[in-house]
């Protein structure tokens, strides 16, 4: 749940990001709370995945104030990484590794002892009722299955903020929901959830959501407040009336 | 007049059968919707009928030529659009194009009538490089691809996944366009909701299908009573559900919990009661007529729960 009173982990101030000419992120602001699971939304090439780049610290700003669990976004990528899980539908898991060489290989990257490692993937082989599963290649695995256990291992090192990139894209219904009641435990962990979706239901499971449209947040509050003042019925219509018109102006960066 | 006939089709990968026994056919200049997620079979049975994949068993025919025995006589008749983007991404737009034209033995200029509306909205980027392109621009270069030839069958396999929510609106509208055109259009995708715009749709899992119908048929024939509660915790209200004696199944849907319940008796009351000594407060409770998810959702249910985690 969110608490506003605490300190936000993500505070971004202005954040702008150019490519020669073409502004992918102009003027970005907004804060992110310990434990909140903010909905990251935008048409194609909006502008998301420029902005997510630059709080992982995979990419440099090209102005502006960002903080990242505390990180400059300029100078301190190296322990930003540290303190943040990634998973994306297009890139979770080594196909070629069983499930526990995926697990023990996260869980070096991010400096686990392998005590840890045996003891924490134990426990979260018996939570995803894989034991049967544990030598058996990522590959054979159903998505459902790889989606949920790719969110696991993204959160294994216990991260202060993880970001989810259209985590169930392609996911069967049923399983989606099984997802994002692993997301809301996280949350109530005191993880906070950074997480982009083209299925709008699940904008409406956010504490807040932004919607970005053309570089720009062009809204950002709770989803129950975003109906009411756009006077819709839901998101999906928040949405559309927010990105249609902007639509044939999209570029991918 | 039909278009697609596919009997008792099987194919096997090792120990998975991608597609068990599938039979079912498809009208001329029908557009119609296989919905169902990744992995149930819909890209094996889209590559069957293109003839880019061999049945194990079974038959197909795509406009009276048997996809295996006619497939280079098929071939031209057919718009294919795979669901990995498949495009060149070192040519620019207007190469990919004029590429998909030339190996049909076409050219662009003969054809523009068919693409021009979808054509019209990347034009302004025909220079850059297509694997340069957002999501939304990728999709309607790779359909007019698709469609340069004339095709008289469109198979588009997933074409709006990961594509945002406004994009999907538009290109469903240009599915349309191209149905007027007489084109027999076979789509997939994983948004339940988009299967409300197809003629007929099939719902897919494991490799079978688990009906064929309208959307509006799968509709009235969803069996259950459903009801969308809806509290001020949403999380805490599924908890609560959960613990209720006769919650057959409760799923989050958006800001709603889509409730349905063990017995025919029950009585919403007792629901309004229990939430509210559960602590719930401004509880709503409402029948409500089913969508295409929830009845997909109660299709998974109701068979093999094999592969499922």
């Amino acid at each position: 749940m969110i608490n506003t009173a605490r300190e936000p982990i993500i505070r971004v101030r202005n954040m702008v990001k150019k490519f020669g000419a073409f502004v992918a992120n102009d003027r970005l602001s907004f804060e992110i709370f310990p434990g909140e699971i903010f909905g990251f939304l935008g048409a194609n090439g909006a502008g998301k995945t420029t902005a997510i780049r630059i709080l992982c610290g995979l990419s440099k700003p090209t102005s502006g104030e960002i903080k990242v669990a505390g990180f400059d976004a300029y100078h301190q990528t190296e322990q930003i990484k540290h303190n943040i899980g990634y998973m994306s539908q297009k890139f979770s898991l080594y196909e070629d590794l069983t499930v526990y060489e995926n697990i023990r290989f996260y869980g070096g990257i991010y400096g686990l002892t392998l005590s840890e490692i045996r003891s924490r993937s134990a426990e979260l082989i018996d939570q995803l009722g894989l034991q049967d599963f544990r030598n058996v290649l990522i590959k054979s695995l159903p998505l459902g299955w790889k989606q949920k256990l790719a969110f696991s291992v993204a959160i294994f090192h216990r991260p202060k903020i993880v970001f989810l990139d259209e985590p169930t894209s392609g996911v069967d219904p049923i399983t989606r929901r099984q997802f994002w009641s692993m997301i809301y435990a996280a949350a109530h962990d005191g993880i906070t959830v950074f997480v982009t979706t083209h299925y709008m239901d699940e904008a409406e499971y956010c504490d807040r959501v932004s919607i970005m449209v053309d570089g720009r947040i062009a809204a950002l509050d709770t989803p129950e407040s975003l109906i009411r003042s756009f006077q819709v019925k839901n998101i999906n219509d928040v949405f559309i009336k927010l990105a249609r018109p902007a639509a044939p102006n999209e570029v991918n960066q | 007049m039909i278009s697609i006939r596919v009997e008792h089709v099987s194919k096997s990968y090792e120990n998975v059968h991608a597609l068990d026994d599938v039979s079912f056919e498809i009208g001329k200049g029908e557009l119609f919707g296989f919905i169902g997620p990744d992995g149930s079979g819909k890209t094996t049975l889209f590559r069957i009928l293109t003839s880019l994949l061999l049945p194990q068993t079974g038959k197909a025919t795509v406009e009276g030529l048997d996809v295996v025995r006619d497939y280079k006589k098929l071939r031209p008749l057919l718009g294919y659009m795979p669901g990995r983007f498949s495009l060149y991404p070192d040519l620019i737009v207007a190469e990919n194009l004029e590429f998909f034209a030339s190996i049909f033995g076409t050219t662009i200029r003969a054809n523009y009538d068919l693409i021009r509306d979808i054509y019209i909205q990347i034009e302004p980027f025909k220079n850059r490089l297509a694997g340069q392109l957002s999501g939304g621009m990728k999709q309607k270069l790779a359909l007019s691809c698709a469609l340069i030839h004339k095709p008289v069958v469109l198979v588009l396999d997933e074409p709006t996944t990961g594509v945002d929510a406004v994009s999907r609106v538009e290109f469903w509208e240009m599915l349309k366009k191209l149905k007027a055109e007489g084109i027999t259009i076979v789509v997939s995708t994983p948004y339940m909701e988009e299967a409300g715009l197809c003629d007929r749709v099939a719902l897919i899992q494991f490799g079978r299908l688990l009906k064929i119908a309208p959307p509006q048929t799968i509709i009235d024939e969803y069996s259950q009573k459903l009801f969308a509660v809806r509290a001020e915790n949403t999380y805490k209200l599924l908890t609560d559900l959960h613990n209720f004696p006769e919650t057959n199944t409760a799923f989050p849907f958006g800001q709603n919990v889509h409730f349905t319940p063990r017995t025919a008796s029950f009585k919403v009351a007792e629901l309004e009661t229990f939430l509210s000594r559960c602590g719930q407060r401004q509880i709503e409770i409402r029948a409500i007529r089913p969508g295409i998810e929830d009845c997909f959702m109660e299709l998974m249910a109701s068979t093999s729960t094999e592969n499922q985690a």
